[in-house]
């Protein structure tokens, strides 16, 4: 291993370091945060970010930037943290990450930068998630942002459709290089899936408001209210309205149904129907807001599915008063995609995980309503495709499951809107665009992909990954000129 | 924030409003719809683009009060915003020469007919058009589809203007004299759809009808919007709002229209209390 050129600031030998225990996040107790939609993690105080900092071992070859997709300077921030230079150590993270408060907050970071953390091979890793959230705090409350630098203007203009995490971290990136960048988004709000997805106990809707109007003083524009495909297209994006660039970020669209009998029952939801009206329309507030919600008081309530997606669903079922709300999933909790601390958050609140269990039918009360759920129990056969065991059904083993709501959490398609009426843009045989896995290049001159509509659907920060290739493929598109 | 230019009465209840809305005005095509918020806290509703201005820049909608959000924007007039307006929304019509093409109009429907009327017409399709309201006061842009059809019928339920009756009497008579119909657009209250439907299956004349579903991002997202049709999902904002009517599930329509009738009612209740209270204390002099 090399040694750091720049002398350490952390003053804690190294072998002294690794004593020092993880400094646990405070959470809001799980029989009351099951009673609201206040934000579960309430944050580290200066203190316990500055000892959680001392932890770092200033690894050479950090793995934590590495496995970030983004490619965060974590060992820098970390030890501005350690001298007391929150700001800085802010400013530092946004050199990689314009949606800092964001990632601190949903970020899989298992999977990533303290995934791959050398400290976690022997004891817990470094908090980098719980230490880049408090910094992006610290950031919102003291940083003036009415005088942010600006770049020298290019004269170049560049579309972003789509305010979600990919086109967010296009647009943070291309507009510090000084071109003009101009963000379309279909709803009333932006922010995308982190508005209409994530609900507001895991992400505060202040904290988008606040990321986007840091990306206002940037110089980004915004423009709500318009469906790309629909109100404009995008060949009048590139050919009437001057854009020299455009980055489709629209993520996956559609919802997928399970296609078995009774799900257009009354209380049969899609995820997506069921989180939007929730997190984007307020229908937990009705009736200060006009959104309605069915009344989940005392109701049973099953989401079916085993992804984040899932969990954010009866989470928030049971914060709306649900009696008994219950996981239902096909396979084994070990093959579960959701985050483990959202697992862990969700067994604490009391969710019932019903696991190798499959809905086959949903049934009505005879007036058009859900009244319960048929399934079959399920047991793990080989390794299908995904390398997962694949569930196979146990003959005989059906029951009901008595359910007033059921939301499906089974995944995406893709949305339609923009292959349909771009001529020219490839897409593979799912209706994903076509987008060079580098450089983030569609089969059109000037049009880049990135995000769920590429893939299908992943997590925010893979997105922003694939936001941040993009601006930077643009930018040397618009610079250079070459295709 | 979208201007009104322009906002009328066209009936008791129902009103008419110009919006100044560029991007929309530019694209949209008979039969496709806008999805408007009124204020922070308003829900988002569908309704159908009555007209458009492209050269002006704007939309004409027509609205009737209904529920909260209705009510509240047929309180609004020229000059007044409305804060979101998203669109065009939704597949156009199919427009092209059938032959002799029945439209027909229940209600504030009839303004959703009228776009398509005239859009049918103006490929050289003969039309033939049925409007039905309840009475003479809700008959609504008779001027207007008598400028656009070769044949125009109207129905009153009581009778105080033009023949007693359903739009279906119409219809059957017009099967039963023989007429050569190629095509019949529906466009109202599910009732109504659902009666001319059944009237046309058996004619084996293909039926069109526009669905009215709820919905909330009118983008594909959310699925709320699903109709049952032929048997699969499908869903009305993008893969509708017409469909063959004689391959729709209405019954389901109807049930799931019904999802909210409970909060719909408590909104509509609590909002002509405000308004009530807000009067009165604008009769005493005061402010609320």
């Amino acid at each position: 291993m090399e040694t750091t050129k720049k002398p350490s600031l952390n003053v804690l030998p190294l072998k002294e370091r690794m004593k020092v225990p993880r400094q646990h996040m405070l959470e809001q107790p799980p029989l009351l945060r099951a009673t609201n939609f206040t934000e579960v993690n309430l944050g580290y105080s200066e203190e316990l970010a500055r000892q959680e900092a001392l932890r770092c071992l200033e690894c050479a070859k950090p793995a934590c930037t590495n496995d970030c997709p983004v490619g965060v300077k974590v060992k820098d921030f970390v030890q501005l943290i350690v001298a007391g230079d929150f700001l800085g150590a802010a400013a530092k993270i946004r050199e990689d990450n314009v949606l800092p408060a964001i990632t601190g907050r949903v970020c899989p970071q298992e999977d990533h930068c303290e995934g791959g953390c050398l400290m976690g091979k022997k004891v817990q890793p470094l908090g980098i998630g719980y230490l880049e959230r408090f910094v992006a705090d610290y950031e919102q409350r003291h940083l003036d942002i009415s005088n942010l630098p600006k770049a020298t203007p290019t004269g170049k203009k560049v579309a972003i459709v789509g305010s979600g995490p990919s086109g967010l971290t296009a647009a943070g990136d291309l507009v510090q290089k000084g071109h003009q960048v101009h963000v379309f988004e279909a709803l009333h709000t932006p922010g995308g899936v982190l508005v209409y997805g994530i609900p507001e106990f895991r992400l505060p809707k202040q904290i988008i408001r606040e990321q986007i109007d840091y990306m206002k003083a940037m110089g980004v524009e915004f423009e709500t209210d318009v469906v790309v495909g629909k109100t404009v297209t995008l060949d009048e994006l590139l050919e009437e309205e001057g854009y020299d660039a455009v980055f489709i970020g629209t993520g996956a669209g559609l919802p997928q149904f399970m296609n078995i009998p009774g799900e257009h029952l009354n209380g049969v939801y899609s995820a997506n129907e069921f989180l939007t009206r929730i997190n984007l329309m307020h229908s937990y507030e009705f009736p200060k807001y006009d959104e309605p919600m069915l009344d989940l008081h005392g109701k049973n309530v099953a989401v079916i599915g085993g992804g984040n997606t899932a969990l954010d669903a009866i989470r928030s079922a049971l914060r709306l008063g649900a009696s008994k709300a219950y996981v239902i999933y096909r396979r084994s909790e070990a093959e579960m995609p959701a985050r483990k601390e959202e697992v862990k958050h969700a067994q604490q609140e009391g969710i019932e995980f019903r696991v190798l269990t499959n809905p086959i039918e949903f049934l009505s009360d005879g007036k058009g309503w859900l009244n319960a759920v048929r399934c079959m129990r399920m047991e793990l056969g080989e390794a299908d495709a995904s390398g997962r065991r694949r569930p196979v059904a146990v003959e005989g083993s059906e029951f009901d499951l008595p359910l007033s709501v059921a939301v499906i959490a089974i995944g995406t398609g893709a949305n339609p809107l923009i292959q349909s009426t771009t001529p020219g843009l490839k897409t593979n045989k799912r209706n994903y665009i076509e987008a060079d896995v580098m450089t983030q290049r569609t089969s059109r001159r000037g049009v880049f992909a990135g995000g769920d509509i590429v893939t299908g659907s992943a997590t925010v920060i893979l997105a922003m990954g694939a936001g941040r290739r993009a601006a930077k493929s643009i930018h040397e598109y618009l610079t250079s000129g070459a295709w | 924030m979208f201007k009104i230019l322009n906002a009328e009465f066209l009936a008791p209840g129902i009103k008419r409003f110009v919006i100044e809305a560029p991007r929309i005005a530019h694209k949209q095509k008979p039969g496709q719809f806008v999805i408007l918020r009124l204020y922070e806290q308003g829900e988002r509703i569908p309704i159908t683009i009555e007209s458009s201005d492209p050269e002006r820049g704007t939309i004409g909608i027509v609205v009737q009060s209904i529920g909260k959000t209705t009510n509240m924007l047929n309180s609004l007039n020229s000059g007044d915003d409305i804060l979101n307006v998203v669109g065009p929304l939704g597949k156009p019509s199919e427009i092209e020469k059938f032959g002799t093409v029945v439209v027909m109009g229940g209600g504030v429907g009839t303004a959703m007919t009228y776009p398509t009327a005239r859009a049918l017409k103006g490929v050289g399709n003969r039309v033939i058009t049925i409007v039905g309201a309840r009475n003479k006061e809700l008959v609504i842009l008779e001027r207007e589809l008598r400028e656009v059809s070769d044949v125009l019928m109207i129905t009153t339920d009581d009778g105080s203007y033009a023949d007693k009756g359903f739009v279906t009497d119409k219809l059957r008579q017009l099967i039963e004299n023989g007429t050569r119909i190629d095509l019949v657009l529906a466009i109202g209250p599910i009732p109504m759809m659902r009666a001319v439907a059944e009237m046309t299956r058996k004619e084996r004349i293909r039926t069109i009808v526009s669905l009215n579903p709820i919905m909330i991002d009118g983008t594909g997202m959310c699925g709320g919007c699903r109709v049952l049709v032929d048997g699969k999902s499908e869903f009305a904002c993008v893969d509708g709002p017409e469909f063959d009517a004689h391959r729709v599930d209405f019954s389901v329509l109807v049930q799931r229209n019904s999802m909210y009738r409970t909060a719909e009612q408590k909104s509509m209740e609590e909002f002509q209390r405000e308004t009530v209270q807000t009067r009165e204390c604008a009769l005493q002099g005061g402010r609320r």
